[in-house]
Parts: structure tokens; sequence; C-alpha cells
């Protein structure tokens, strides 16, 4: 079955401490005609690695890019690091980072000159030994001085994540971190969150749609379907709400409408199915 | 970028950080210095020589020597300006970079100052050669002008800021599409600036229209300058009173027109 409206997760208050590293109440975002997100509340603790799911249009994007104060709430609140947003974004701005598919390096600045003028704008301090070890850790070393334009997509998402590094954020908002990355690559960059988040201590806010990265990842999941948050829980406790062995399953059977419970009826191959992988469109 | 945090103060640093950026950039492409260049030279050879046909054929111009060619140089300093502003932002929208910037510490007033560092970068390259070659192939030298032309040139200057400013913030909010008014809209002052005439030549109503822009003032100023010997300072002085009002209107329209761009989740697009 799933969460009502007025389900725990959206009616609670999200951070009356503000103690969370995001706390959004009340989150509602209206494009003319279309509500792209709907009272969306949830707190998010320092140091947790969070997953964002939905399919097309459930409002995953628009949710972290008012995280990120570059699109205003029609209504509700949003908080980072115990700052209100927009309001006191300047406070929070160069403790936070991101990486986006929306957005992209400069093409004609080599990937050393991208990291440096990012680094300065971040303050970074001993910026090229920081652009040394980012180099290093994400296999930079071999295209460091080429230009962000003659890189292949798995490059360039690489160096997308160094920028996202480069001033080593508390808080990180990642959408679709591995979406053009191969299979290695991918898990490569995975286990490398997962030592930031541990030894860095940081928080990760990640969109994505490869289940199995959240699965691998995330201590929690938040499911949106046309804006509103349908689970939130970990990705354990929602497999087991709905019988599935993997959060795939559980994806289909939200995004096509199947209540909890009604899941095990049907045959194995449906499930398999995969939706498509497009990315959300913008309002 | 937090539209909040101008009264924050400005950091060298990030300011310094966006100007690297588009030096990275201006070196990186030899079409982007050639073509600052190459129009501002057009420019002057072709109303050079329409200078040297006229100065031949009619006693007043003769005597008015080198307004063509002053008026196309100063001309070039608005138009070039401007361009040298908001290409450098659209470029930020070419590249899709505008959100790697808005999500971080640079504040708007740290990347308009940048901006207008850049647009002086872009000048004075192209107008450098211009200058020379008026030199070179008309023997008009600029800089007889003296000290007026710091006033000129700062008058004209700020009012090409303030018109970046603000249709920078236009194609902010609404997108590339809007990009064609960055090319045009300089345009639409030239004819009540008077760049090559008078403001007595204007209707009378019209008159009233182009002293309210600070570039007519420079114009007649420079005509006054080189025909009559005189300097009006007090053309300059209300030049300037009007280029303060208009870059003080100009950042406010940015700053709304990026809450906006914010509003109506223009800024992930950034496309047409």
């Amino acid at each position: 079955m799933t969460q009502s409206a007025a389900s725990p997760a959206q009616s609670v208050p999200a951070d009356p401490a503000g103690s969370a590293a995001i706390a959004v109440s009340h989150l509602v975002k209206q494009y003319k005609t279309t509500r792209a997100v709907d009272d969306v509340s949830f707190a998010i603790a320092r140091g947790s690695i969070t997953g964002l799911l939905g399919g097309n249009g459930a409002g995953k994007t628009t949710t972290i890019a008012m995280i990120m104060g570059l699109v205003l709430p029609t209504s509700g609140t949003v908080a980072v690091l115990g700052h209100p947003m927009p309001a006191e974004s300047a406070a929070v701005l160069g403790r936070m980072n991101f990486e986006s598919p929306y957005v992209d390096m400069p093409m004609r600045l080599t990937v050393r000159q991208n990291l440096t003028v990012f680094g300065r704008l971040y303050a970074v301090e001993n910026l090229k030994e920081r652009i040394a070890q980012l180099a290093s850790d994400l296999d930079l070393n071999e295209f460091l001085d080429r230009r962000n334009g003659k890189l292949s997509a798995g490059q360039k998402t690489r160096v997308a994540l160094a920028k996202a590094l480069i001033n080593q954020p508390e808080l990180l908002l990642l959408d679709e971190p591995t979406a053009s990355l191969d299979p290695d690559t991918a898990d490569w960059v995975r286990a490398h969150l997962e030592t930031y988040r541990r030894t860095r201590g940081a928080t990760i806010l990640l969109a994505s749609h490869n289940m199995f990265e959240v699965e691998r990842l995330c201590d929690r999941v938040i499911i949106l379907k046309r804006g509103r948050i349908e689970e939130d829980d970990s990705p354990e406790a929602i497999m087991a709400r709905y019988s599935r062995d993997t959060l795939e399953q559980v994806f289909l059977d939200v995004a096509r409408g199947r209540a909890q419970g009604e899941s095990e009826a049907r045959p194995p191959d449906a499930i398999r199915e995969q939706p498509s992988a497009s990315r959300e469109t913008l309002p | 970028m937090s539209e909040l945090a101008v009264r924050h103060g400005i950091s060298l640093r990030r300011v310094g950080a966006m100007i690297l950026r588009y030096w990275y950039l201006l070196l990186s492409s030899w079409p982007r210095l050639l073509e600052l260049m190459y129009w501002p030279v057009l420019q002057v050879i072709t109303w050079g020589f329409l200078q040297t046909y006229i100065a031949q054929n009619a006693n007043f111009f003769a005597r008015a020597g080198g307004t063509l060619i002053g008026a196309v140089i100063l001309w070039d300093i608005l138009f070039r300006g401007q361009l040298g502003f908001s290409i450098s932002f659209l470029e930020e929208m070419w590249a899709r970079n505008l959100g790697n910037l808005m999500m971080s510490p640079l504040k708007p007033i740290e990347f308009l100052v940048a901006l207008m560092v850049m647009s002086l970068i872009r000048l004075a390259i192209g107008v450098i050669p211009m200058v020379v070659l008026a030199l070179v192939l008309f023997h008009f030298n600029v800089f007889t002008l003296g000290l007026p032309l710091i006033a000129f040139f700062c008058n004209l200057i700020f009012t090409s800021w303030a018109v970046g400013i603000f249709v920078s913030g236009l194609v902010l909010r609404n997108g590339l599409g809007a990009e064609g008014i960055v090319w045009t809209l300089m345009f639409a002052l030239m004819p009540l600036a008077c760049v090559y005439y008078p403001v007595r030549v204007l209707p009378l109503w019209l008159q009233h229209v182009s002293w309210t822009l600070p570039p007519t003032y420079v114009f007649e100023g420079m005509r006054e300058l080189l025909i009559d010997g005189v300097f009006r300072a007090d053309l300059m002085l209300t030049a300037l009173a009007l280029n303060a009002a208009l870059l003080v209107a100009s950042f406010a329209a940015f700053l709304a027109l990026l809450r906006s761009a914010k509003r109506h989740g223009s800024l992930l697009g950034g496309g047409e």
C-alpha cells in the first residue's frame, strides 16, 4: 500500500532542532498548471547518504534545485546545514557542492584550468595540492591538461565529480553521478563516494535511476511520485514492505501504482522490465 | 550566488577567479581574439575614408576634422564595452556553466565586477589597433582630445556596463532565446544618442528623449571639443549623474530578473 499525502514522512515537522544537514518542510513548487513538488517534508541526518528516487517528472530535480537555491519554492521552507535557504545561502554555499547533468564544465578550458577556477571560487587552500589529490583519487592525471570538450562522457563525469569535491564539501548533492560511466568506473566512483562519506563525515543526497547504486550506497531512500513522497525509509524496510528483493522491483511497483503486497501475484518477467532511463524533464 | 549576500562584501579572490576563467577562454581561442579586433578595424577604415572624402569636398568638415572618426572610436567604446560585458556572460550560458556559478559562493556583484573587468580587457584588445590605424591611416590621434577623453571614456563605459547588466538579466530570465537583444539593443540607442550628428537635427520632442541618454552628452561634448575647442564639463557631470542612476537601476533589474528566473526554474535549463 502506498503512503497517502498525509503520510508520516510528510506531516512530521522537518527538523525542529536545526541539526539536520537538510531540512525540508511542506515544500511546494507550482509551475502554472503543473505542481512539480507537492507538500514534501523530510530531514536528512548529517553524515548519511540518502537516495532520492522517482520516475521522470516525479519532482527529484526540482526538489534538489530548491535545496540548492536555484529554484524558489512556491511555499514551504528549506534549511541547509542549519541555515534557511536562500536567505542565508552565503553561509553555506562554500560548504556544499553539487554535480548535475543539467550543467557542464566550460568546454574550452582544460581540466586543470577548470579545477583551478572553481578551487579559487571556493577559496580552497593549497589548491595545487588539492587538484593533484583529486587527479590521483579520480584518475584524472592522464587528461588533466586536456580541454573538457575533448573528453569522453565518462571522463567528463569524473571531472564534474572532481569539481563537486574540490572544496571537500560537508554536503554533496549528486544528480545521476554515474550515468555515463562504464560499470567498472561507476563501481569505482561509488567506492570513492563511500570512502569520502566515511572519512569526511559528509552528507550525500543522491538522485539516481540506478537502483543497484542506491541499494549499495544509501542508508535511506525517498521515493517521489508526481511531486509527493510515496516512500521514505531504509532500502531494506521498503523492500520488506513490498515483499521485494530489489529496489528496482519496488520502483516498478510504485511507478505502476501497485500497492504494497499486490506484487507477489505478478509474473516474475514483468517485474524485470526496465523503465525508461531518460532524465526527468524540466518544467 | 546569493542575492542577499551582496551586503557581505566583495571577494577579490572570487572576482579574480572569474577573470582567470575568461582569460583562459580568450587565450584558448584565436578566432575569439581576432574577432575582437576585426570589426573595430573595419569600422575605422570605412569611416576614415568617408571622412577623408567629405573633408576634401566640404569646408565645414575640413574645419571639423576628426569628428566622424572620433565618433566612430567613441561609439565603439560604447558598443564594444557592452558586447565585451555581455559576451562574457553569454559564454556561461553557451557553456551551460551558469548553474555551477550560481551554486558556488560567487555573489552577483562579484560576477558583475568580473564581467566589467573583462569588458575593459576585450575593449582594449579591439580598440587599441583601431586607434593606431586611425593615427597611421588618417592622422587622427584620439589622444589629442586630452584629459576630456578620460571623461568621455568613463561615461561611455559606464553606460555600456549598465546596458550589459540589464540585457544579461534578460537573458538570465528568458534563456538564449533573448540573446538577440545583446547584439541589437545598443543599436536602438544609436540614433537617439546622436553619435554622428548634433542633437539639434532631431525633432524637438525627440531631443528631450535624447537628452535622457548619457552617451548623448558625450558625443555632443566631443563635437564641441573638436569643432569649437571647448570642453563642456557640465555635460560630462550630467552624463555621470545619469550613468549612476542607470547603473543602480540596471543592477536592481538584474537582481529582480535573477529572482524571477529562480521562481520560474529557468536557471537549470538555460537554453532556448
